[in-house]
């Protein structure tokens, strides 16, 4: 059970991580991190998932016979191109706030947007 | 020619989009972007006529054949909620014109229409599509130009809002992705027919079960149920007027689209609803949404925040009919979909008339302001009697249907609940009419003559459209009964 599917544990191991990282910090940059973790575990799920033991790529040739299945890893390069697209409009944002409240961390935002209430 | 439509709506606002940031020239931008809007609007009334006559249409994305290829399926629920984003799309941008290139930097003007065009195509995209990965792209392509968008509003408050709603939407949008890897994992396709013939067979899987949560959680993040609601107040409170209105009227309605899609065609009622029993927490999370958020409503001193806080309340009433499991529940839940969506289109339209002349939204800044701009005053108290459902207003058709669904069922305490959320809806709209209107206003307001442009009289349109329903609901009811049909 624990061997067998050990790259499953490992993509929920760091699925908890990054989830816990997004939740549980207050520095927004921590959070970006966070949040970049739990997207690539995600793209180890649906990579193992695709892989057969012992399989190639899908060659065609005489000399290989079992092939892994390219579809999750076709997904997955989609799914990093949105990944990365995420992080750059967070970074952007991020930055943005640090020269508008010339701070990252969550609470002292909240403080200054209550002060200006 | 016709069948091509199906993925020209998505195509031409996609490729438009970075058209308009080469022309990047705010007035250039506007009336390249309302062509495009509007030419998708007409695609997608053609489409929805030759739907209403010729029943679904199936696309082949390059003649590959599904499942293998991906798939575009324009059924009745799809060509109904594909209007009605085209149709807000169209309006917000012909009516905007003066309000963006007031509220929005010079030099942000035209990338400001590009990622409106991408938010559109990513709306369209996610009701078109019969792939499930396909949805995922959409839903990222969409919500990644609405934090853009959001980012754009002139309070610094703007950006915090924005980037809670990008952690809580990427999270939202990620668990959709672990849903459909799961699926894609127990049947090997993507194709959402295909997935709807499978899952039968192995729905006593645990891994369909995990697929099945993640999916309505991350469904539910981007619906803004409660309690999963919190990005979305200050995203829609802080953002530039003309994002305020598009979102509110059209972002939660595909994620609702969304709710119907994953639970009734790709899970199918039977598994979503006996085996699984999604309904035990759909009603008291409606029930909390409807009661809590018109609560909060009350006591916001910000205009467009309590209207969000309203969006969230109408929501509830959308999941609550669905929760009812029943064919006039659905029906309800459809058809105030369409019916809210002008309401609040409307009423985020004359908060930006108010701007013009308002320094801010807060409530003690628009003292009088119903006295010196007497129609959008006048609008604002329509589209107010709209939201709370009185009659011979489009708000009163579909709580009428919602309050004979649950009266059929039998909740007679669920009556009493949607008579008091009503009650609370009042005293909310209210509590913004007395300022409007019974109070004095400042020396500013009275001097201020700056002119409102086209965005009054298409306010207007939008309003009367929804008082035209209320009186004649023959289109929308019967559009609803068609996609009702579809998910059955």
């Amino acid at each position: 059970m624990l061997s067998g599917l050990y790259n499953y544990w490992i993509a929920i191991l760091l699925m908890a991580i990054g989830f816990y990282i997004v939740i549980a910090h207050n520095n927004l940059f921590t959070k970006m991190i966070g949040l970049n973790i739990f997207q690539t575990s995600v793209f180890i799920l649906f990579i193992s998932m695709g892989k057969v033991d012992g399989g190639t790529a899908p060659i065609l040739s005489d000399a290989y016979t079992v092939y892994s299945n390219p579809l999750p890893h076709v997904l997955i390069l989609t799914a990093i191109v949105v990944s990365v697209a995420t992080t750059a409009v967070g970074l952007a944002l991020i930055v943005n706030i640090n020269r508008r409240y010339k701070t990252l961390d969550e609470h002292e935002i909240e403080q200054q947007e209550l002060d200006q209430e | 020619m016709t069948h091509h439509l199906a993925i020209l709506q998505v195509v031409l606002p996609l490729i438009a989009a970075p058209i308009c940031s080469l022309i990047n020239h705010s007035k250039a931008c506007w009336l390249f972007a309302t062509t495009v809007a509007w030419l998708v609007f007409a695609m997608s009334l053609s489409l929805f006529l030759e739907v209403q006559t010729g029943g679904s249409i199936r696309y082949e994305i390059g003649g590959w054949q599904p499942p293998w290829g991906i798939e575009y399926h324009i059924d009745a629920l799809a060509a109904f909620v594909l209007l009605l984003v085209s149709a807000m799309a169209a309006i917000t941008l012909s009516a905007f014109q003066r309000s963006i290139a007031i509220e929005i930097p010079k030099h942000k003007q035209g990338l400001f229409y590009t990622a409106f065009l991408l938010c559109l195509t990513g709306l369209l995209g996610i009701v078109a599509t019969a792939d499930a990965f396909n949805i995922f792209v959409f839903l990222e392509i969409s919500s990644l130009s609405a934090y853009a968008l959001i980012a754009l509003g002139r309070d610094r408050r703007a950006l915090t809002a924005s980037f809670e709603y990008l952690i809580m939407g990427t999270i939202g949008a990620t668990f959709i992705l672990i849903g459909i890897g799961l699926l894609y994992m127990q049947t090997g396709t993507l194709n959402i027919a295909d997935l709807q013939a499978r899952i039968p067979e192995i729905s006593h899987l645990h891994s369909v079960h995990a697929a099945f949560a993640f999916f309505t959680i991350g469904i539910f993040l981007k619906l803004a149920l409660f309690p999963l609601h919190h990005w979305l107040p200050g995203a829609y409170a802080y953002a530039p007027s003309a994002v305020s209105t598009f979102l509110a009227a059209t972002a939660t309605k595909v994620a609702l689209y969304l709710l119907y899609r994953v639970f009734y065609t790709v899970f199918g009622f039977e598994f979503s609803f006996e085996v699984l029993q999604l309904h035990y927490i759909l009603m008291p999370l409606s029930i909390l949404a409807i009661v809590i958020s018109s609560l909060n409503a009350i006591f916001q001193q910000d205009v467009k925040k309590m209207l969000a806080y309203s969006s969230l309340g109408q929501i509830g009433y959308m999941t609550l009919g669905i929760s009812l499991l029943s064919d006039v529940g659905l029906i309800a839940s459809i058809l105030h979909l369409f019916n809210h969506a002008f309401i609040k289109g409307a009423l985020f339209m004359t908060m930006a008339c108010f701007l013009f002349r308002t320094p801010s939204m807060r409530l003690d800044d628009l003292n009088g302001a119903g006295r010196t701009m007497p129609w959008v005053g006048m609008a604002f108290v329509l589209g107010g009697l709209g939201l709370i459902g009185i009659p011979l207003t489009s708000g009163f058709i579909s709580k009428w249907f919602l309050v004979s669904a649950v009266i059929e069922q039998g909740h007679w305490w669920l009556v009493a609940i949607i008579v008091f959320s009503s009650l609370l809806a009042l005293i909310y709209v209210w509590r913004v009419v007395e300022h409007l209107f019974f109070r004095e206003p400042s020396a500013a307001l009275v001097a201020n003559k700056q002119p409102i442009g086209a965005l009054l009289p298409f306010t207007w349109i939008v309003l009367l459209s929804t008082l035209y329903f209320g009186i004649n609901s023959d289109f929308p009811v019967q559009a609803a009964k068609a996609a009702a049909k579809v998910l059955q």
